[in-house]
């Protein structure tokens, strides 16, 4: 009973770890008013250049350093897109998510020569039970909460998400804030995408983020766009995940499609007040037009 | 008549001006596309043959680039539909997905039937399914007002673990990974049982299910009161509720009438395609692909079937380019410019940057004289 507690337990952390990056990512840009559909592209190109990096230079640190700049980069584009252009950030988003799943498969046979997966490269080795991705993710959700919710410029990018104009007003640059949170979200959307592939695994392979930006975005929703919540979501999604892997040798009689699809069901039931009304930010996904009333 | 003459020519300005944004879009990620091409040592002029070749170099390849198209352009007349109320339907995905398992389901059990009513009763629990995978996400929307574009994504993903549940479950062939065959009554009639040219495609009728698709929609969009008042809620809420127009009630009604284009789609995809279901690893990428085909497409329901050929075109071509030995996965890239552009408006705000600027420069030189 007690080892399989304890791997239940390792396993639930290892899975919320990606999830807990990209769901912080998730939650810095749509505090400051901006949806990122995207993120589960940007964990693409975060997964892939951390190879990449590793691969082309042999350090894992600069290949984490390349899945930040890299996320960072896509998430620029974004913001460029949704704050400047004020573009639909939905549709935004699902174009980068097909752009950055073009641009790596593209990329993986340009540069090997063959398509499915990179050779194995440098990767980070656990340290202890975990990987030095869990514990940055855990400093992170502290640093996050701490930023959003103890610093005059998490009160800025709040106050930008619910009612940019009154903070323009104050004297507060809207779509600063908006480009610095967004870029904030790619870089750790990035992080998170890169703790998949030089974190677990010491490769890329094609279509291996496999929707985790995605449960990191219902991870956001279910922990009401708050640090703390969205990671304890996500890690009550690790342990459905984790709960499946080893339902076989509990006997459970669960289908695994159910507990695939608890977390989405779950976070149906808190958007539509169910278990506890999930409100975003006034101002999420309205581009933000200055000088317009 | 004069009159009539200049309004014509006016009419035609502002719609090829309309087309020409998106179409300026396509040719600029086609260039971008080829410097990438030409970037890893090939030829985009190879590339670019290889890619029409694939899709229309013969009947049968044609024949199967318009397979793909027509889940296309339903899935893109699903997102459409849904857009001219002001609802974003990403679970276009979820509903194709539903759609076919309901098909199965339909085209296996009701064994015996008339093949004519079988088909019908087919296509007609595809839609209806859709249909009802969106009904909930709209009635969500109008009763709690939870938002449409986060319950169709997890909607999304409930629909893809329904249908895996259904496949190894009750719709399960002996040991295998996807679902009984469906009958032979509920096939889709194909163009290879009449023309030898699309011998080797599966081509089948439902492409035009698809362009009369297009034409319902368009109908109900403009000529009735229905679609008048579904385009005043997209237009302006508050002013058509204002004027007794409900909103909950065309809410949850597009979102249905926008599923069954959906359910429509993976119905097709089963009756005339695939005529069983698999176990899906992933998405199937014909809803997502869907809200491209409905973005280029301008909303329009004949943009949508034009914008569906060319995301055909690119598709089926894509393949053959591998085989000249370019990376397929450059389709992808050129996919996601092209919907970056058009979702930016690009094209229009440069324009009319340009214009303001030669119009400021005009001015100044006109004032320093």
């Amino acid at each position: 009973m007690w080892t399989i507690l304890s791997i239940l337990f390792m396993a639930t952390i290892r899975s919320a770890t990606p999830l807990i990056f990209s769901a912080l990512g998730g939650t810095f840009s749509e505090k400051s008013g901006v949806v990122n559909i995207g993120l589960d592209g940007m964990m693409t190109v975060g997964a892939f250049s951390a190879v990449l990096l590793s691969y082309k230079t042999g350090s894992p640190w600069l290949g984490l350093l390349g899945a930040a700049v890299a996320g960072g980069l896509f998430g620029l584009l974004l913001a460029f897109l949704s704050v400047n252009f004020k573009a639909n950030q939905t549709v935004v988003g699902v174009a980068i998510n097909i752009l950055a799943a073009g641009l790596t498969t593209f990329l993986l046979v340009g540069i090997w020569g063959k398509p499915g997966q990179t050779p194995n490269v440098e990767y980070f080795q656990p340290w202890g039970p975990f990987n030095i991705f869990t514990y940055i993710a855990i400093a992170l959700v502290g640093i996050s909460y701490f930023v959003l919710y103890k610093t005059p410029f998490g009160l800025r990018v709040r106050a930008v998400g619910e009612h940019p104009a009154a903070a323009d007003t104050l004297g507060i640059d809207v779509y600063k804030m908006r480009y610095i949170c967004v870029i904030i979200s790619g870089i750790l959307a990035g992080l998170g995408g890169a703790s998949l592939s030089i974190g677990s695994i010491s490769l890329f392979k094609e279509g291996m983020v496999a929707g985790r930006g995605f449960i990191a975005l219902a991870a956001m929703i279910f922990g009401k766009w708050h640090p703390i919540g969205a990671a304890l979501a996500c890690l009550f999604f690790g342990f459905a995940d984790a709960l499946q892997t080893i339902s076989m040798t509990l006997g459970l009689k669960l289908p695994k499609e159910f507990l695939y699809a608890l977390p989405y069901i779950l976070t149906m039931l808190a958007v539509s007040g169910l278990i506890g009304k999930a409100v975003a930010p006034a101002a999420d996904g309205v581009p933000y037009e200055k000088g317009k009333r | 008549m004069e009159n009539r003459k200049s309004e014509l020519i006016e009419e035609i300005k502002k719609n090829a001006k309309e087309i020409s944004y998106p179409l300026i879009a396509i040719i600029i990620s086609f260039i971008a596309g080829g410097f990438l091409i030409y970037a890893f040592g090939k030829s985009p002029m190879v590339a670019y043959k290889s890619l029409i070749q694939g899709s229309l170099g013969d009947w049968n390849k044609f024949g199967e680039t318009l397979v793909v198209v027509t889940p296309l352009i339903l899935t893109g007349l699903s997102v459409a539909f849904a857009y001219k109320c002001g609802l974003f339907n990403i679970g276009a995905e979820g509903q194709f997905i539903i759609g076919s398992i309901s098909a199965v389901w339909a085209g296996w059990a009701f064994n015996g039937l008339p093949p004519v009513l079988h088909v019908f009763l087919t296509l007609a629990v595809g839609a209806a399914a859709g249909g009802i995978w969106a009904g909930i996400v709209g009635w969500l929307k109008a009763k709690v007002g939870s938002h449409e574009v986060i319950n169709s994504i997890m909607m999304n993903y409930i629909a893809l673990n329904v249908s895996n549940y259904l496949t190894m479950t009750f719709l399960n062939e002996e040991a295998k990974a996807f679902t009984h065959e469906i009958a032979q009554s509920a096939k889709l009639w194909r163009f290879a049982e009449a023309f030898a040219q699309f011998k080797y495609s599966r081509l089948n009728i439902g492409i035009f299910i698809a362009l009369a698709a297009a034409l319902i929609a368009y109908y109900i969009l403009n000529k009735t009161v229905r679609g008048y008042e579904i385009r005043a809620v997209g237009y302006n809420p508050h002013a058509s509720e204002y004027g007794g127009i409900s909103i909950a009630k065309n809410i949850v009604l597009t979102m249905v009438i926008s599923g069954m284009f959906s359910g429509l789609a993976g119905a097709i995809q089963i009756a005339g395609v695939q005529y069983r279901a698999n176990n899906l690893f992933g998405f199937t990428g014909y809803g997502f692909d869907g809200i491209s085909v409905a973005l280029v497409g301008n909303n329009h329901p004949i943009g949508i079937v034009l914008s569906g050929l060319l995301f055909g075109i690119l598709q089926k071509g894509g393949s053959n380019m591998q085989l000249n030995g370019i990376p397929k996965e450059v389709v992808g890239i050129i996919q996601g410019i092209i919907i970056l552009f058009v979702a930016a408006n690009f094209v229009r705000i440069v324009f009319d940057k340009i214009k303001e600027n030669r119009h400021l420069k005009q001015k100044t030189i006109r004032e320093g004289k």
